[in-house]
């Protein structure tokens, strides 16, 4: 039975999907039910996958029973586990968050909402398993499929960005598919574990240094990387909350982690770092990233579009460990990776529950809230002081990791770059902790009175922010036991 | 390069023909249609990228034949092939999204040229 996790995790969504699908036309309530169970299977399959990592080693699935390289396999190691851990966990609660504040859909309405949503889940988790280049690609269409989908749910603009966001991304996709291409023909494997083992006697060959360039590209442009974010803002704030929470939190972090799979297991970081400076040339534009992300957000006023602004930099800090690529930058990246879909979503949840309580999506309109939901905003202020990384939450630990990581490589500007964005990150959201608890405007407080959220959306947020706290204090037990075997190879 | 190795490799000069067709299509044109048919000439440079790989001189279908024997060399790859069939089906399901998101995009804005959706969008 063990042995069959890697492609249970997957099958449980992807199969349940079809039912929720159906279930959607004719009831959404229902189906959101069906699809919060599939989640907390695919969790529980994920924990219990880990925890058999963690004590018997690495699971691998070979599909139709054809060993690999020849057959197709999934292969559950402790970096696929974390992420695993990642994506089901933060799925998990966020299909917990109710429908019509979560997507902006009437409940009564028969829409296949949840199924798009399991079939993002299911991708998600076959990219982390998959063990093969072409299954991966395939896999990450599907993620994208579904996205294209659920972005332009959104209002207004959504559909437009929804567009802009399905070229590029195809761009970056089909990128990808060509340096597979460039792989396949100069080794005669997609096997990740095989082409590992193939590529030292081809690494001067052009074929694989095209591949390797074209690769990375694309998965640069799916992750948003400055300067191929432009996307990245409209499709996450026009696109409805759980959504934005989804993909900021979940699915460019996927794409992350493929960079760090192909570091680790595909290209090995002598390539990668050694003989083409591909890691260099992401932590350059990831320390871009991060400036002009959070120079960006500060400028902006609607909630929602200032928290997209601010993924634009924190994606980039997963780029800086990237760019580091030593066993510290990357246990940085990894856990900020686990850090930000924490925070991501709490505040995505937060902006989502307060519009549809009192209308409010301006940030000045969120002076004197602290009094009146005193609950969400104690998880706002949480996750917002993990945003700039404040002890002892999740963020701090991981930048922690970053800064440790840049001091070992030696990387000054580096270092620099983390702390001068950890003071850009303290203005925007210093200034909106301010507001939060300042005395509430008295002319605005008769005009609109809205007090604590309803359980129901209180409760996922509420979690996240438990979460956020629980993460800083395990910190160490998760970097000893999944991380250092995962960054092993450096 | 000269004109023997251009005898040689004239396939793959196509390919990058009709992929920088493709990109322009995405990137330069302002009707959305005509984005998506870039899309299309895109991935479809690819696919024939994936499939002159596979070709070999003097080689035959990858069905064994007795008279063919079991060699390897006398049958075209076929695995690029089953590859390119899959990716077919991505392609075609990212053109029905497309389609569908411009369905969307007409009936809100009456326009598939991007330039007045842009205008109509400030309203």
């Amino acid at each position: 039975m063990t042995h069959n996790i890697p492609i249970l995790i997957p099958i449980s969504l992807i199969f349940f999907a079809f039912f929720t699908g159906v279930l959607g036309v004719m009831r959404l309530r229902y189906s959101q039910l069906v699809a919060v169970f599939a989640s907390a299977l695919a969790f529980s399959l994920a924990v219990w996958g880990t925890v058999h990592v963690l004590t018997s080693g690495a699971l691998s699935y070979s599909f139709g029973s054809w060993p690999p390289p020849i057959g197709i396999e999934f292969v559950m190691d402790p970096l696929s586990a974390f992420m695993l851990l990642v994506i089901t966990g933060t799925g998990f609660i966020l299909l917990l968050f109710p429908t019509k504040p979560g997507f902006k859909i009437e409940e009564k309405r028969g829409v296949p909402l949840y199924a798009i949503v399991l079939l993002l889940m299911g991708g998600l988790c076959g990219i982390a398993l998959a063990g093969d280049l072409f299954n991966l690609y395939v896999f990450l269409e599907i993620t994208s499929l579904s996205t294209y989908a659920l972005v332009s749910i959104g209002s207004g603009r959504a559909v437009m960005s929804s567009f802009r966001y399905l070229i590029m991304a195809s761009i970056g996709g089909t990128f990808y598919l060509l340096g597979v291409g460039f792989i396949y023909f100069a080794t005669g494997t997609l096997n990740m574990a095989d082409v590992i083992n193939l590529l030292p006697a081809v690494y001067s060959s052009p074929a694989v240094i095209g591949g390797a360039v074209f690769i990375v590209t694309g998965i640069c442009l799916k992750m948003a990387l400055f300067p191929l974010h432009t996307w990245l803002p409209d499709a996450h704030s026009y696109a409805p909350p759980v959504v934005a929470a989804f993909l900021a939190a979940v699915q460019i972090e996927v794409s992350a982690y493929i960079i760090i799979r192909m570091l680790l297991n595909v290209f090995t970081p002598e390539f990668m770092v050694g003989l083409l400076p591909l890691t260099d040339i992401i932590g350059w534009a990831a320390a871009g990233g991060v400036i002009i992300g959070s120079v960006m957000a500060i400028a902006q006023t609607d909630f929602k579009r200032m928290l997209a602004y601010s993924t634009v930099g924190q994606i980039a800090y997963v780029g800086l460990g990237i760019g580091l690529a030593n066993p510290l930058g990357i246990t940085g990246a990894l856990l900020h990776i686990m850090a930000h879909a924490l925070m991501k979503s709490c505040l995505f949840l937060i902006a989502g529950g307060v519009a549809q309580q009192t209308g409010i999506t301006d940030i000045n309109g969120y002076r004197g809230l602290g009094r009146r939901m005193p609950w969400t905003m104690a998880a706002f202020t949480v996750s917002a002081l993990a945003m700039i990384g404040i002890p002892p939450t999740a963020g701090f630990f991981s930048k922690w990791y970053l800064l440790l990581g840049s001091l070992d490589g030696g990387n000054w500007v580096f270092l620099a770059v983390i702390l001068a964005s950890t003071l850009l990150n303290g203005v925007y959201f210093f200034r909106l902790i301010e507001k939060v608890f300042a005395p509430a405007d008295p002319a605005d407080a008769s005009a609109r009175n809205p007090g604590e959220l309803p359980r129901s959306m209180l409760v996922p947020v509420l979690v996240f922010a438990g979460l956020i706290l629980a993460v800083g204090a395990a910190s160490v037990l998760i970097v000893d036991n999944l991380l250092s075997p995962a960054v092993q190879g450096l | 390069m000269n004109l023997a190795e251009l005898n040689i490799h004239y396939s793959y000069v196509m390919i990058v023909i009709l992929l920088v067709i493709g990109l322009w299509g995405m990137l330069g044109k302002r009707n959305l249609v005509k984005k998506v048919i870039g899309l299309n000439i895109f991935q479809t440079a690819i696919f024939l990228f994936f499939i002159k790989g596979a070709l070999k001189d003097g080689a035959t279908v990858p069905v064994i034949d007795p008279q063919t024997g079991i060699e390897a060399a006398a049958y075209f790859n076929p695995l690029p092939h089953v590859m390119i069939l899959t990716a077919i089906v991505v392609s075609v399901a990212i053109t029905g999204v497309a389609m569908a998101l411009l369905l969307n995009i007409y009936r809100s804005y009456d326009s598939l040229e991007e330039d007045i959706i842009i205008q109509r969008m400030g309203k």
